[in-house]
């Protein structure tokens, strides 16, 4: 590795000075309760439980812990707003309310970046410019929706579902509660959404942001618990249809448990995106897209690029790059402006990724892992490379959702779609190289719900998002996202 | 004995390229209320003021397409938000103009509103319905995307002061194009008012221009300018219609005459001004 020393004598030894956002502009409660039928509710049972920040282990707030009768609360609240209200609504009236939606985002943009910072221990840098301007994007495109529906390819005046039951997972908290609500509503659903056990503050907050734009209420009811708030929701019969992102194992349990009922169903599950780079690629702009792929949100990203497969020949030197550049990752105090990669979510996520990663080890790959300082306190996890990775080793199978990359050869297009496809998930892909034409052809021969050329993590409420296989069925996002809730 | 408070009146200008002139010309024209009292000495739009406008409308063109249709989108939902915050003003000389009451003035104006909110979310919808891929027999990439004609000039509709004024140039704005248009020429002031808007809406300078003016005159020198690609003749009788869409042939412009049977979910005025594109690539290893 002849260019390290350059990196450590000279550009290492530069320091940034911390440039930390002030956690006080999050304004959080001491304690949340329900949010059903416009309303705030302690939960039946009185039962609470602290939402906690990873980044130093310490409780935020106090949050309510749902149980089946108050999720039954919910259904009914959201069942009675359907029948009186929402589905009574014109599409033009459900698009301004959206609209307004939209804006109170905008308007309250600094406030929630730093809730889900705090409550998820993703970088400042991200929540404040991905997640919370692409929440906005998304109930503003879906406004523009709900107006049109009958433009939208599935006949005229296509109907709602009912009642959409909705559970999202950690990673992305106020966005997925956009990418569930806002199609929904838009389409004329009333809905019932469950926040992730670790992360419910910014659907709280989120719901303060409905009563500002006067929401009808019941329309939308929050509830927040654990797994069995969730369990109590997809059981719910007055339910019709359930939305759920999150792992594939819990979505296969959800498919069975509904298989028989009337409901509806959507699963985005886990994925295990190949990252395929051809020997033609830029290689700064690709070193760069790898490295945003996988530490991206602390690799907590569903269509993550997690296996890269690199063409032999560059093989060598994309490796030396990317051990080099994960060094200079900033790991840390997630409200420092300067961060890269913040805090692992939880410490269950946090033993996961340590045994996949011993795992890793046993079974023979090269481990190359950030000399990074972790803090003391809190959840940490140093950016991690596996080089000599073979597809039968289970870092190359199983989802990691960590901030760990398996690196992966091959020689020709043929096997690097025959390895891409190697998988049981089919969610994303990425495919780095000069050669247009190449790509097409990877991209029309790889089975995964979307592929990035010469970029990776890209989202934009227009562009449909979700997956093939066990990455689950349904998509979020573009003109296609709203079939979810159409009954057609 | 404290005298009644004389009130301040307006001017009612041009909106050529962000700014608001007076006609080069200098010149007026009396506009009156429905009921016939003096409403306003309103700026009379010249050749050469349309010729400016056509000029600021091409400048305007690219960058205004180039900007993303998620942009295009906030921009018109924030003409929306400005013109309910001004809406008692739009609606007194929508009442004026029309000869109206105040609640059917309040309607129109409500429905004005709501237009623009139509609007403002289809920027970054047409592409989705317009467009698609087309399946090729053979190893090639082919999709279609809709793309706008360029510089549109509108006449607007003569009677329907704010409501038509607002389906004429959004329609084309929404979908990239820019636009000159020539208000309504006896009603004018709601338009006016609206352009006046635009400039606290984020709207850049010379995407949308306005020109109040003898719409006669006027319209058959948009229908002959040969930077326009455009032409909407929904403010003119069918028979100098004809006219002036055989006058457009000569820079083969697209023409856009209202329908009888046209209703409010109709993406016809969408579709008026936008071109397809079709992309071949190849697709091999």
């Amino acid at each position: 590795m002849s260019d390290r020393p350059l990196a450590n004598s000279q550009l290492g030894s530069l320091e940034y000075d911390p440039a930390p956002e002030s956690a006080a502009i999050a304004k959080l409660k001491p304690s949340y309760g329900l949010f059903i039928d416009g309303q705030f509710s302690e939960a039946e049972s009185d039962a609470q439980f602290a939402t906690v920040n990873p980044a130093n282990e310490e409780a935020l707030s106090m949050v309510a812990q749902a149980s089946a009768l108050d999720v039954d609360r919910a259904v009914v609240s959201a069942r009675r707003a359907y029948d009186k209200v929402w589905s009574k609504t014109t599409g033009a009236q459900r698009s301004k309310y959206l609209f307004r939606i939209a804006r109170l985002i905008q308007e309250r943009s600094r406030e929630l970046a730093v809730v889900e910072t705090l409550d998820n221990g993703k970088p400042i840098r991200e929540s404040r410019d991905v997640d919370i301007p692409l929440a906005a994007a998304h109930f503003f495109y879906y406004a523009g929706w709900a107006d049109k529906l009958d433009h939208a390819g599935f006949g005229v005046n296509p109907k709602p579902l009912g009642v959409a039951g909705q559970i999202i997972p950690w990673n992305f908290p106020l966005l997925m509660a956009a990418w569930k609500l806002a199609p929904a509503l838009a389409a004329g659903n009333t809905c019932v959404l469950k926040p992730a056990e670790t992360t419910p503050l910014s659907a709280l907050v989120l719901a303060e942001i409905l009563e500002q734009a006067e929401l009808p209420p019941g329309v939308v009811n929050i509830v927040t618990g654990d797994g069995s708030t969730g369990a109590a929701l997809v059981e719910h019969p007055d339910v019709d249809k359930i939305a759920f992102t999150g792992s594939t194992e819990v979505g296969r349990m959800i498919q069975q448990r509904t298989a028989a009922s009337h409901k509806h169903l959507t699963l985005e599950l886990g994925g295990k995106g190949a990252n395929i780079v051809f020997d033609d690629a830029p290689i700064d702009e690709m070193i760069e897209g790898i490295i945003d792929g996988i530490f991206f949100n602390q690799g907590h990203v569903c269509c993550a690029g997690s296996r890269l497969l690199v063409q032999e020949s560059v093989a060598d030197e994309v490796l030396r790059r990317l051990v080099r550049r994960v060094e200079q990752l900033r790991v840390g105090d997630p409200l420092d402006k300067n961060t890269d990669v913040g805090a692992i979510n939880s410490a269950a996520q946090l033993l996961r990724i340590r045994e996949l990663t011993d795992f890793g080890e046993s079974e023979g790959a090269t481990r190359y892992t950030s000399s990074c300082e972790l803090p003391q306190k809190g959840y940490w996890f140093a950016p991690t490379v596996f080089a000599d990775v073979s597809q039968s080793h289970r870092i190359a199978r199983e989802e990691i959702f960590g901030p760990v990359l398996s690196v992966l050869t091959f020689r020709t297009p043929e096997e690097a779609v025959a390895k891409a496809n190697n998988t049981n998930y089919g969610l994303a892909c990425g495919v780095w190289s000069e050669k247009g034409s190449r790509t097409l052809w990877v991209a029309e021969r790889l089975r995964a719900g979307v592929i990035w050329a010469n970029t990776y993590n890209r989202f934009d409420p227009t562009s449909p998002f979700g997956g093939m296989r066990e990455s689950g069925f349904g998509r979020e996002g573009g003109r296609h996202g709203l079939e979810a809730y159409l009954n057609v | 004995m404290s005298e009644a408070r004389l009130d301040v009146r307006k001017t009612y200008k041009l909106l050529i390229n962000g700014a608001f002139p007076r006609s080069e010309s200098g010149r007026s024209y009396e506009v009156t209320s429905a009921k016939g009292a003096f409403l306003a000495n309103v700026a009379q739009g010249s050749r050469k003021d349309l010729r400016d406008a056509v000029t600021a409308a091409r400048g305007a063109q690219v960058k205004w397409w180039n900007s993303t249709a998620y942009n295009r989108g906030q921009v018109i939902y924030r003409l929306a938000e400005m013109a309910e915050s001004r809406r008692d003003e739009l609606a007194e000389h929508v009442a004026l103009c029309e000869g109206v009451n105040a609640r059917t003035s309040q309607k129109t104006v409500s429905a004005s509103i709501d237009r623009m909110v139509w609007y403002a979310g289809w920027t970054d919808k047409i592409a989705q319905v317009l467009g698609g891929t087309n399946p090729v027999a053979g190893p090639f990439f082919n999709f279609s995307i809709p793309v706008p004609s360029g510089v549109v000039g509108v006449v607007c509709v003569q009677e329907s002061s704010l409501e038509g004024f607002v389906d004429a140039v959004l329609a084309p704005l929404c979908v990239g194009n820019t636009v000159v248009a020539l208000a309504s020429e006896r009603r004018p002031t709601p338009a006016v008012l609206l352009g006046e808007m635009t400039s606290s809406s984020d709207f850049p300078a010379g995407v949308l221009n306005i020109v109040t003016g003898p719409s006669d005159e006027l319209a058959s020198v948009l229908a002959s300018h040969e930077d326009v690609d455009g032409l909407d003749l929904s403010g003119v009788t069918s028979v100098d219609a004809d006219g002036l869409a055989a006058l457009g042939a000569s820079s083969i412009k697209r023409v856009y005459r209202p329908h009888e049977m046209e209703s409010d979910s109709s993406l016809r005025r969408l579709r008026a001004f936008v071109e397809t594109s079709t992309v071949w690539h190849t697709i091999g290893q």
